[in-house]
C-alpha cells in the first residue's frame, strides 16, 4: 500500500526547505526527497571538509529532525501517476500519495557546446563546486572558471578554499554590463554583502569582463584553452576549466503532471499564480523552475508554496518580498545576456550530443527534435535530451522534446516492482 | 576523517567516507569512461543530469558516480 | 495540375518500400507525408524481422519479404544485425509443440532447429535456470527500421521521387488534395496505417496499442531476439490487454523490451501498470535485467484489419485507388513484401506469392 502524506517537497534546496519549514510550522505531516545525499540543494550543498553554510545548516537539521517530517535524501521521482509518485532509492522503487505536491526541483547548469568541450577536465561552474565538495582534489591544480553569472565567483572561492591555484575568472559580459549591474546592487542588500564577502574571499584571482572560452585543446584531457577577450585572443595552460553561462530551470517533473509552462528565453519554466499554484490542482511549484530567480527568491518561494499548501494565509509583506526578488533575477538576466557569439563556438565536428556522440553537422538537415532523434540518435542517450536539447535550444536549433517516464534513467525492478499486478513472479519447472 | 577502502580496477585506495565514487576515481587518477565512439569523458555536470561519469559499481554498470558515496568494500571498474 | 503514375500517401516503412519499388520498376512516384520519416508505428517498432508460422498467408508474405530484406544487410544506417530468434519454452507442454512447428518452417524454407534446455543455456546464459528448451532460428535479424526507411525513400528520390510534406485531406477523382489546396493526379496507394480510416473508412481498422522499454547499453548481456512460445497468444488473440516476453540486443549494447498488446487505449499516454506487466513477465525469463537501468518507454499504436492480414491491393469502388495497410505488428519484416505484391498487381503482372488472401474486397464485402 502506498504511503500518503498531507504535502510531498520534490528538491530539499531553499525552495524545498523553506516549503518544508512552513508547512510543518502548520502542522502538515511532510515528505520531502532529493536526489543528492545530504539537502541543501545545489546552492547550500553539504561540503565534506566545511559542512553546510551556517545560514543552512540551522534550517536543516530543524526539518530534517522534525517528527512530522519524513527525509528521503538520494530519492529520484521516476514516474507520476494521479496523486502518486513512483519514486526510486539506490535499493528499492516505492510509490507515495500526497494530499498537495510540491515542486521545487530548481536549476542546472546551462552548459553550451564548443570546441573541445568533452574533454576530461571541463565540467560547469557549479559543476566543479558540486564535485569539490563531495571531495573532488583540487590541490594545487591550475583552474581556470569561466562563462556567466554571480555562480562564478562562488565557484571560484569554493575551488580556492580547497587549495586550487585559480588562474582567474573569464566573464562573457562586458565590463559595462557587469559594472551597470554592481552599480544596482545596494537595491538588494542581501546581495550587496553577499558580493562583498565573495569579493573579499576571491582576493588575488584576476576577474576579468567580454571574454569567451572558445576553444579547449587536450590530447586524453584537457591541457590549455584559448579565451577571446577585449585585448584578443590568449592561451591558457590549465588542467581544470569551470564553464556554466547560467541556470535552466529543472521542469521534468512539471511537464510530466501537466503543468502549464511559459518560456523564459528558450528554455520553458513553470507558470505559477501569486501562490505559487501551477495549472493543475494542489500542485505548487517554487523558486528556480518557475525562471531564474536566485536563492533569496526561492526561499520565499517556498515558504508562500509551504504555507499556502497546509492551509494557511500568507500576508502581504511576504509577498512583497518575492516581488521584490524576482527584480533581482530580472537585472541578472538583463546585465548577464549571453553575447550571441557564444551561440556560434561549436563547429561543423563538435558533439553537440555527448550521450551518442552527434556532431553538429548530423543536425543541419532537421527542424525538430524527433526527426534528428530518430535519424541520428541525438537525445536518445542517457542524459535523455538534458544537455543536447537544452543547448540545441539556447543556439535556436530547436527545442527539447516532451518528457515521458521514466523521469530519470531507472532501474527496471523499480519500473517493474512497483504495483500490485496481476501477474506473480515464479520461477518454471 | 575515517577512511574506508574501496577497490577501483583492482587496485586497492583508502578514501575519506563519505566522498563521492566520482571524488574517489579522480584522486586514484583512473580514467572515467569511454563515448560510444571512443572518447574519454570524465565528469560534467557534477550534479546528476549529464551522465558523462558513469562507471560500474559492485557489478552493476553505467552508475552515476557523483551520485554515489563511497561505502566499505566497493569494488568500481571503469572504462580506462 | 502535377501528375504521376503513382500517389504514396505515407512514409512509413510500407510507403518507403512502394516508393521504393515503384520507383525501381520506372514509376513516376510522389510520395505525401506530413511528419517526420518512418515516425509512426515504423518508429514505435522493435524491427524484429520473423517468421510466424501460425497463419499459412502471413508466414508465406513473411518468408517472401526475409528474402527481400537480404540485399539490405550491409546498409549502415539499417543497423541490420542477424542475431538469430530464440523462442523459449517455459513448460514441457511448449516444449512438446515445437517439432511441429519446425515442420511448418522448413515446408516454406525456413531452418528452425530444436534445442534442449542445457543448449538453451549455453546460447543465453541470463535466461532463468528451468527453461524447457526452445527453438534457434538462426538467419534471423533485427533492423533500425525509421533508418530503413529513411533509406528506401532516399533511393527512391534518387530515382526521381518527390516528396511532399503536406497532409492529403481528400482523395479525389483525380488523385488526391493537399492541405494546402495543391491537388496532385495519379493513381493513390494509401499506406497510412492506423490512420486509415481518414481516407478510406470502408476498411476497417482498429489500432493496437503497445509499450516498449530500452536499457541503457549492457553490451553482452544477451545475445538473441528472444521470445516466448506462447508470444503468438498474446499476438493473435484478441484479449483486450495481455504482455509477452519478447526482449532484443541492440546494437549498441542496450537492451529493448517488449511486449504489450492492448485495444481501446486511444492515447500515447505510458501506461505504468502495462510497464509493471510487461516487466514481470521479463524478469521470470531474464532475472538479470532487473537491476539495469531504463532510459525510455515508448507507445506505438499496430494497425490491424479486419482479420489480422494486410489490405493489399485495389480498393474496391475504386478503379484508382490502392491501399497497402493494416500489417498489426508485422509490418517491419513484412514491407519488402507487401510493396511487391501492390506494386506487381498495379502493373497488370502476377505476384510471386498468392495475392488472394490480402485482397481488401475480403474486408468491404463483411462490412
Amino acid at each position: 500500500m502506498a504511503k500518503r502524506y498531507d504535502i510531498v517537497i520534490v528538491g530539499a534546496g531553499p525552495a524545498g526547505l523553506a516549503a518544508a519549514e512552513a508547512a510543518l510550522a502548520q502542522g502538515a505531516r511532510v515528505a520531502w526527497l532529493d536526489a543528492q545525499s545530504a539537502a541543501g540543494g545545489q546552492v547550500w550543498r553539504k561540503d565534506i571538509r566545511y559542512g553546510w553554510p551556517r545560514q543552512a545548516a540551522r534550517v536543516i537539521t530543524e526539518v530534517v529532525n522534525h517528527p512530522h517530517a519524513t527525509w528521503m535524501p538520494q530519492t529520484q521521482v521516476i514516474a507520476a501517476e494521479q496523486n502518486a509518485l513512483l519514486l526510486q532509492n539506490e535499493r528499492e522503487g516505492w510509490r507515495i500519495t500526497y494530499g498537495s505536491l510540491i515542486l521545487a526541483t530548481g536549476a542546472r547548469e546551462l552548459l553550451l557546446p564548443f570546441p573541445g568541450w568533452t574533454l576530461p577536465g571541463i565540467t560547469g561552474a557549479g559543476g566543479l563546486q558540486a564535485l569539490v565538495k563531495q571531495g573532488w582534489p583540487l590541490d594545487g591544480r591550475r583552474v581556470v572558471i569561466a562563462g556567466s553569472g554571480p555562480l562564478l565567483l562562488a565557484a571560484a572561492v569554493t575551488a580556492k578554499r580547497h587549495g586550487a591555484h585559480v588562474l582567474g575568472i573569464y566573464e562573457q559580459a562586458s565590463d559595462a554590463a557587469v559594472h551597470g549591474f554592481a552599480r544596482k546592487l545596494w537595491r538588494w542588500p542581501g546581495k550587496a554583502l553577499q558580493a562583498a564577502v565573495l569579493r573579499s574571499q576571491l582576493a588575488g584571482i584576476p576577474y576579468h569582463c567580454g571574454s569567451i572560452v572558445t576553444r579547449a585543446l587536450g590530447e586524453h584531457a584537457l591541457e590549455r584553452i584559448e579565451i577571446d577577450g577585449p585585448h584578443g585572443t590568449q592561451r591558457i595552460e590549465c588542467d581544470q576549466l569551470a564553464i556554466g553561462y547560467g541556470l535552466v530551470p529543472n521542469v521534468e517533473l512539471a511537464q510530466m503532471l501537466g503543468c502549464a509552462m511559459k518560456q523564459e528565453g528558450a528554455h520553458p519554466c513553470v507558470d505559477v499564480d501569486t501562490s505559487q499554484r501551477t495549472s493543475v490542482t494542489n500542485i505548487y511549484a517554487a523558486g528556480e523552475l518557475c525562471g531564474i530567480g536566485g536563492r533569496d527568491c526561492a526561499w520565499l518561494e517556498g515558504r508562500i508554496a509551504g504555507l499556502v499548501a497546509a492551509g494557511a494565509d500568507i500576508d502581504a509583506s511576504l509577498l512583497r518580498q518575492q516581488r521584490h526578488a524576482r527584480t533581482f533575477a530580472a537585472a541578472l538576466r538583463e546585465h548577464f545576456k549571453l553575447d550571441p557569439y557564444i551561440h556560434d563556438l561549436a563547429q561543423p565536428d563538435t558533439l553537440i550530443c555527448r550521450c551518442e556522440d552527434v556532431p553538429l553537422q548530423a543536425l543541419k538537415d532537421y527542424d525538430d527534435a524527433r526527426s534528428a532523434k530518430l535519424a541520428t540518435r541525438c537525445g536518445m542517450g542517457a542524459c535523455q535530451g538534458r544537455i543536447c536539447g537544452t543547448a540545441l535550444a539556447e543556439l535556436g536549433l530547436f527545442p527539447r522534446s516532451g518528457q515521458r517516464p521514466p523521469l530519470f534513467p531507472a532501474r527496471l525492478a523499480s519500473l517493474g516492482e512497483l504495483a500490485s499486478s496481476s501477474e506473480t513472479e515464479g520461477s518454471f519447472s | 576523517m575515517t577512511q574506508v577502502r574501496i577497490n577501483i580496477d583492482g587496485h586497492a585506495l583508502d578514501v575519506p567516507a563519505g566522498i563521492s565514487v566520482a571524488a574517489a576515481i579522480a584522486q586514484s587518477q583512473r580514467p572515467f569512461r569511454r563515448s560510444v565512439s571512443g572518447h574519454m569523458r570524465a565528469p560534467f555536470c557534477g550534479m546528476g543530469i549529464c551522465f558523462e561519469c558513469r562507471v560500474q559499481i559492485d557489478g552493476i554498470a553505467q552508475q552515476r558516480s557523483c551520485m554515489v558515496s563511497v561505502r566499505d568494500g566497493m569494488q568500481v571498474v571503469t572504462d580506462g | 495540375m502535377k501528375s504521376y503514375d503513382l500517389i504514396i500517401v505515407g512514409a512509413g516503412i510500407i510507403g518507403t518500400a512502394c516508393a521504393d519499388y515503384a520507383s525501381q520498376q520506372g514509376l513516376r512516384v510522389a510520395i505525401v507525408e506530413p511528419g517526420p520519416i518512418g515516425g509512426g508505428a515504423t518508429a514505435a517498432a522493435m524491427g524484429h524481422l520473423v517468421a510466424m508460422d501460425d497463419d499459412p498467408a502471413e508466414l508465406a508474405l513473411a518468408n517472401y519479404s526475409l528474402g527481400l530484406w537480404e540485399d539490405f544487410t550491409q546498409v549502415a544506417q539499417i543497423e541490420y544485425n542477424r542475431c538469430g530468434t530464440l523462442w523459449v519454452a517455459s513448460s514441457d507442454a511448449e516444449y512438446a509443440h515445437i517439432p511441429e512447428k519446425i515442420a511448418r518452417l522448413a515446408a516454406v524454407g525456413v531452418q528452425a532447429e530444436l534445442i534442449d534446455g542445457e543448449q538453451l543455456y549455453r546460447l543465453e546464459p541470463a535466461l532463468q535456470r528451468g527453461l524447457a528448451g526452445g527453438m534457434h532460428v538462426a538467419r534471423e535479424a533485427v533492423v533500425y527500421p525509421p533508418g530503413m526507411a529513411r533509406h528506401l525513400l532516399d533511393r527512391a528520390r534518387a530515382r526521381g521521387a518527390l516528396l511532399y510534406s503536406q497532409r492529403v485531406t481528400a482523395i479525389t477523382q483525380q488523385g488526391v488534395q493537399l492541405d494546402d489546396q495543391t491537388s496532385l493526379a495519379g493513381s493513390v496507394l494509401v499506406a497510412t496505417g492506423c490512420a486509415l480510416p481518414e481516407l478510406l473508412p470502408q476498411l476497417p481498422m482498429r489500432a493496437r496499442k503497445g509499450h516498449l522499454v530500452i536499457t541503457d547499453r549492457y553490451p553482452g548481456l544477451i545475445h538473441h531476439q528472444l521470445l516466448e512460445l506462447g508470444y503468438a497468444d498474446s499476438a493473435h488473440g484478441d484479449a483486450d490487454s495481455s504482455v509477452a516476453f519478447n526482449v532484443q540486443p541492440r546494437p549498441t549494447g542496450q537492451i529493448l523490451i517488449g511486449s504489450s498488446r492492448e485495444y481501446g487505449s486511444e492515447t500515447s499516454q505510458v501506461s505504468m501498470p502495462m510497464i509493471q506487466r510487461m516487466l514481470e513477465r521479463t524478469f521470470r525469463y531474464l532475472p538479470a535485467l532487473r537491476q539495469l537501468d531504463a532510459l525510455r518507454i515508448w507507445t506505438g499504436f499496430r494497425p490491424v484489419s479486419a482479420d489480422g492480414l494486410p489490405y493489399l491491393g485495389r480498393v474496391p469502388e475504386h478503379t484508382n485507388v490502392w491501399v497497402a495497410a493494416g500489417h498489426e505488428g508485422l509490418g517491419i519484416t513484412t514491407s519488402l513484401g507487401s510493396a511487391r505484391l501492390v506494386i506487381d498487381q498495379w502493373l497488370g503482372r502476377a505476384a510471386a506469392i498468392d495475392a488472394r488472401p490480402y485482397d481488401p474486397a475480403r474486408a468491404v464485402a463483411c462490412v
